[in-house]
């Protein structure tokens, strides 16, 4: 009976293909693809602001909605956070990556790759949570600037209207700082991949050509650790532009694109308004990955 | 040819700064997770004081004992094996009928496939949250389970092809050639071939379920899992004794099986590990 049933679907091969392939492609049709659907749609309804529902009718007003001051306010200062984290990633991961693609063992490699990505497999929540525990007003970074005196530092930079806040947990730069430190392995892994490939004679050459070890940087080194920065800036930028747990937990009352996006849909049930912030990540990650093709970026993946 | 490069020769050692600013990189990375682990035993109760007064171990048997952290710690697990069934199921499907077949768009499969990951979490997440407002679909266990198995397919997907691409179709062709039918050939060759692959998968599959926050966000309506618990622990802090200790928990539990999951991948040289 068995090797009937084997021999009618290996004769007919379209069927059995049809039958490998329908559910994982009906699921995704149904489950993911109709949600990204069903996303575009609800972004052309609008939600009426006296009775509080949605009304299914086709409107631009929603997307009219996002061009008012405050919500640009909201992209800006995301576009914002999400370019100084990456560009700070790209200086604290640099020396790393270039150490370990350069002078490290090769036993020393294997350890530092595992040291670089144990934080990734460890829980994103606990590491977030690992930083209010740091952050806090009694925490371990007001203890250590007591320690070296600097707490007249510390609470002139808190006093900052733009920067700082009550303490560094309820502060943009507690934000910046948290992302800095989830992301930064995203940054490291693709500019290590990325040097791991400059051949070490061409370093050498310049040297002996005469460059200075900044020349060399400037002009050989970082040209072709390029697409290496790019993959991981794609990286940190969309995880940034898209997080919405971490603003809400280190942020002052200011709004981010993902906190835009749960409270619209959460408390005030304006799914529509919701849908149609969300385009906005979306069209800046898609323009983000088209340029970075451009640029030679996926070649380092 | 790598196996010995001039590193040991004095000209290439690495620069004081250089040097430096690496180890300050590992410390950055690593140092908070210490963190986590010393909280889990300090006796303060209603902040976060560094350094700790001092050290109890009185936490853990409370935590453990705790039954709201119970109830969310089971409705994860459950939710986590369910996506991982439903993740290994479709993927190896999918792994199967792409490595198996030409067909048209095959090519966009994977790119479909590997989209729910790389899309932002929110993005997903309201996408999903969008459907299920616009088809009046109630919040239920199911409906965490079906968003986490929808980006754990990628995980499993990605180990069994990368699996079936080492393996050559010639054992396959003996099996079958010796006799055997489809049936017998996907149970006495192919299955113990994929074991590991399918075993690698699962564990990353599992984390990333265990783990997820911002999907879940989404797709829970008013169950919590455990991320979630954490999450809104942060928010109203209410016992922060018992949050430490399940961070501390939570990091175990995820961690420690996917460094398992990356031996196993590493031993047998797939190169498809996993992270988000």
């Amino acid at each position: 009976m068995l090797n009937r049933i084997s021999t009618y679907f290996y004769r007919r091969p379209r069927l059995t293909l049809a039958l490998f392939l329908a559910p994982p492609l009906i699921w995704f049709l149904v489950v993911y693809i109709g949600s990204l659907i069903s996303l575009l749609i609800n972004s052309f309804f609008y939600l009426d602001g006296f009775t509080g529902q949605v009304i299914r009718e086709f409107t631009l007003k929603t997307y009219a909605k996002l061009f008012i001051p405050t919500n640009l306010q909201i992209f800006l200062r995301t576009t914002v956070m999400a370019l100084s984290v990456t560009l700070a990633s790209i200086v604290i991961a640099f020396p790393l990556a270039y150490y370990m693609a350069r002078f490290a063992s090769a036993r020393m490699k294997t350890w530092l790759y595992l040291a670089v990505t144990l934080p990734l497999w460890t829980s994103y929540v606990v590491r977030v949570y690992s930083w209010k525990l740091i952050l806090a007003q009694e925490g371990i970074v007001s203890w250590f600037a007591r320690l070296v005196h600097l707490d007249g530092l510390l609470n002139w930079y808190l006093s900052n209207e733009t920067l700082g806040g009550p303490s560094l947990s309820v502060s943009p730069t507690g934000i910046f700082l948290v992302f800095l430190y989830i992301w930064l392995p995203y940054m490291i892994i693709p500019i290590q991949t990325a040097l791991e490939r400059v051949p070490k004679s061409l370093i050498e050459a310049a040297g002996d050509l005469g460059a200075t070890p900044a020349q060399t940087f400037r002009t050989v080194l970082l040209p072709l650790a390029f697409p290496g920065v790019i993959a991981g800036s794609i990286f940190t930028f969309s995880l940034t532009l898209g997080d919405f747990i971490v603003p809400q937990l280190f942020g002052t009352s200011s709004f981010y694109i993902g906190k835009a996006v749960l409270t619209y849909q959460g408390t005030s049930g304006n799914i529509p308004l919701a849908a149609a912030f969300t385009m906005g990540p979306i069209i800046i990650m898609i323009s983000y990955l088209l340029l970075a093709r451009k640029l030679g970026a996926f070649d380092a993946l | 040819m790598r196996s010995k490069p001039s590193a040991e020769s004095s000209n290439e050692r690495a620069s004081l700064p250089l040097t430096l600013s690496a180890i300050g990189a590992l410390l950055f990375l690593h140092i908070p997770l210490w963190l986590i682990f010393l909280y889990s035993f300090t006796t303060d109760e209603s902040a976060y004081t560094f350094p700790p007064p001092a050290l109890t171990l009185k936490w853990i048997p409370q935590a453990i004992q705790n039954t709201a952290m119970q109830d969310t710690l089971f409705l994860t697990l459950r939710v986590a094996v369910l996506a991982t069934v439903a993740a290994l199921i479709l993927g190896t499907l999918a792994a199967a009928a792409v490595y198996r077949f030409d067909f048209f768009g095959k090519e966009a499969i994977s790119f479909m496939l590997i989209l729910p990951l790389a899309l932002p979490g929110i993005v997903t997440g309201i996408a999903m949250r969008s459907a299920i407002s616009l088809l009046h679909i109630p919040f239920t266990f199911w409906t965490i389970v079906i968003g986490h198995a929808t980006f754990c397919v990628v995980v499993v997907y990605n180990n069994v092809i990368a699996r079936f691409r080492r393996s050559s179709n010639s054992m396959i062709e003996a099996s079958m050639d010796l006799g055997a039918n489809s049936f017998q050939t996907f149970w006495h060759v192919v299955l113990p071939n994929i074991g590991t692959a399918l075993m690698a998968g699962a564990i990353l599959a599992f984390s990333l379920s265990f783990d997820e926050v911002i999907v879940t966000t989404f797709t829970a309506g008013n169950q919590q899992t455990l991320p979630i618990w954490i999450f809104s622990q942060m928010l109203k802090p209410r016992n922060r004794p018992i949050t430490n200790v399940t961070a501390m928990l939570v990091v175990l539990i995820t961690a420690l099986p996917i460094m398992f999951a990356q031996r196993i991948v590493a031993q047998t040289s797939d190169g498809e590990g996993g992270s988000k």
